[in-house]
């Protein structure tokens, strides 16, 4: 699971002075659950689940991953979370399956153990046709399948998702979602962000409304519409996050 | 530090960098064909040249004379040059490359001379201009051949020995050993070479390895798995000190080959042939440890390029911060060559400007050990600064994500 306790980001900006991209932001994710984070652009969603992966370090607080602290133990921490976002992108000039093998052998796995988990996550995710082809000759829907399976390779319990879809076309979407879901139905940790609202409401069990850094609202789908009398969930944030808000949900 | 780990990111980034077409032509082709291109190019462009010299018969122009036929005699005697008319335009002659050179003979030469009252006799010619130069010799010998005569048959009239006049011979012996000749002329372009190589041969993965990370979006991947930073900047920084050591290995055995190759078709022209002769006398020992020397100075060069490079955001962006880093290489390196730089305890403190002096000294068989402990301790404690630092850099959040 994934515990946040007070989690804070101060970035220093010389013309701007002191950012606090996340202030004080506490949740809590369940194994086999996935948990929406909502906001709009700059809210702080990108800084918080990079700080849940460890590739940013918290100013303030911290958060327990599967266990471990984010702060104290980074590198068990990203042992043990696959982060997936469309800024991860593949090296060119590897092929499909040394991306995946680099990826597997950082994490840890021995050759036999890798081989196995290689040949079951190409199986699944129907990699087999062009596992040998270099990353920078892969169609965008090979390349989403193949950052997909560079996340997966070591089997981690939390999956981190920082607006997987955004700019793709409708069928490479649709595989991101369904590998979501698929993670949450093998009981995995699940959180993620993203702007399309259809998504959130297929596929999150718990979600929460960040802006500027703070963390506003937290729930159930069904409890954000009956406490705010709102079934249209894009009406409900522009509720929580106020209407004159500068947003772009 | 996991072994293990810094390992899995060498291998990766050599398998990479290998299948890169940019890294192909900057360290294999380059090095490889530039090289006998360029020296042979050069060594035949040369050679030919000076043929083509030295087999014209250079046009050189009398100024005057009109009253001192015997020394306008003696020139005209001499079938290495032509003499032309008298134009009042000879030095723009020169210039323009119509005559080679021409000699000015003061007004009663001949009648001064007969008076033993000494008068100088000028020869005008284009310095740098090889043709011109060779034009002035000949006219110059000419006149000494003449000047030799005239004491000669002085002599005579007195009934004294011609032996008079040089009562001794002097003559030059060169006591060095050919390789110690060789590293002389040589010693300091070879330790300048390949301090510059291992510079180069840095910069292009030096920059892949961190801008370009960034530039492809690969660096948030690698930074998300569980490879610790330090292992991380240990795999990449590994990989770009053997893309440095590479180019320089490569370079110095395509020159060798280019010179041997020179040596071995023709290339026995007067000095140059020698000085290539020379070149190959070196000993395999001598460049090996030229390379021990460099060894540190690669790995500070790799590090500091890696740590800079890291603060862009682009390729291009980090092209242009590191295009100048050339220029501090360059500098105390050439420094080195220059007649008079010599190594002292003090320079021994220098990084690059100390271990090119000491590859001059190692390339003419001279071995200070005392130095050589100390620059290659001193250029380590700097390489082992500039791992720590580019360690840190990478740890740098503002660095990384730089926006």
């Amino acid at each position: 699971m994934i515990d946040a306790r007070g989690l804070s980001k101060r970035f220093q900006d010389k013309k701007r002075g002191e950012i606090r991209a996340v202030d004080n932001v506490s949740f809590q994710c369940q194994p086999g659950k996935i948990y929406g984070l909502l906001g709009a652009n700059g809210a702080g969603k990108t800084t918080t689940l990079r700080m849940l992966a460890t590739i940013l370090e918290p100013t303030d607080g911290t958060a327990i991953v599967n266990g471990f602290d984010v702060v104290d133990h980074p590198e068990k921490v990203r042992a043990n979370v696959g982060f997936l976002s469309t800024a991860t992108a593949l090296y060119p000039r590897l092929t499909a399956q040394e991306m995946v093998e680099y990826f597997g052998r950082l994490n840890g796995l021995d050759e036999a153990t890798l081989k196995k988990r290689i040949d079951d996550v190409f199986s699944r995710l129907d990699m087999n046709s062009f596992r040998d082809r270099r990353c920078d000759k892969l169609s965008t829907g090979m390349k989403q399948k193949t950052s997909i399976a560079r996340t997966l390779v070591h089997d981690p319990p939390v999956m981190i998702f920082d607006e997987p879809t955004t700019g793709l076309d409708v069928m490479t979407a649709r595989t991101i979602i369904g590998f979501i879901a698929d993670c949450r139905d093998r009981g995995k940790t699940v959180i993620f962000s993203t702007h399309i609202m259809s998504e959130v409401e297929r596929l999150c069990d718990h979600i929460g409304i960040i802006h500027d850094g703070k963390l506003l609202e937290e729930g159930t789908l069904s409890e954000l519409r009956a406490k705010h009398n709102e079934h249209n969930l894009e009406e409900i944030i522009v509720k929580v996050v106020g209407p004159l808000a500068n947003t772009e949900v | 530090m996991n072994l293990y780990a810094v390992g899995v990111v060498y291998r990766k980034e050599l398998r990479e960098w290998l299948r890169d077409r940019r890294t192909l032509i900057s360290t294999v082709l380059v090095p490889l064909l530039a090289f006998p291109i360029l020296i042979g190019g050069m060594i035949s462009l040369s050679t030919m040249l000076i043929g083509q010299a030295k087999k014209e018969i250079p046009k050189v122009m009398v100024v005057h004379g009109e009253d001192s036929p015997a020394v306008v005699a003696a020139l005209r005697a001499n079938k290495e040059i032509e003499v032309v008319p008298y134009a009042p335009n000879w030095k723009d002659q020169i210039s323009e490359k119509q005559i080679r050179a021409a000699v000015e003979i003061p007004e009663g030469f001949q009648a001064s001379l007969e008076n033993a009252t000494p008068m100088a006799v000028q020869i005008d010619y284009y310095e740098g201009e090889i043709k011109s130069e060779f034009g002035a010799d000949h006219a110059e010998k000419s006149l000494k051949d003449y000047r030799d005569e005239v004491i000669k048959k002085r002599l005579e009239a007195k009934n004294l020995p011609v032996s008079l006049i040089s009562p001794f011979d002097t003559k030059k012996q060169n006591i060095a050993p050919p390789e110690k000749v060789g590293g002389a002329t040589f010693g300091g372009f070879i330790g300048y070479m390949v301090i510059l190589l291992c510079m180069t041969g840095a910069i292009y993965p030096a920059i892949d390895l961190t801008a370009g990370e960034k530039e492809r979006g690969t660096m948030e991947t690698i930074l998300s798995s569980p490879v610790s930073r330090l292992d991380l900047v240990l795999g990449k920084f590994c990989l770009v000190l053997s893309a440095a050591l590479a180019t320089a290995s490569l370079s110095v055995l395509s020159m060798g080959v280019s010179f041997s190759l020179i040596r071995h078709f023709g290339g026995s022209s007067g000095g140059r042939g020698e000085a290539v002769q020379l070149l190959f006398q070196l000993g395999p020992q001598a460049v090996l440890s030229v390379f021990l020397m460099a060894l540190p100075l690669a790995v500070l060069f790799s590090a500091v390029l890696m740590t800079i490079a890291l603060f862009a955001k682009t390729y291009k962006e980090a092209q242009s911060y590191l295009t100048p880093m050339t220029f501090l290489v360059v500098i105390p390196a050439v420094a080195s060559l220059l007649p008079g730089v010599e190594l002292t305890p003090k320079l021994a403190l220098v990084p690059i400007l100390s271990t090119s002096l000491v590859c001059k000294e190692i390339m003419t068989g001279t071995y200070h050990w005392s130095s050589m402990a100390l620059i290659f301790g001193s250029s380590c404690i700097y390489a082992a600064v500039a791992i720590f630092l580019a360690v840190k850099t990478f740890q740098r959040e503002s660095v990384l994500f730089r926006s």
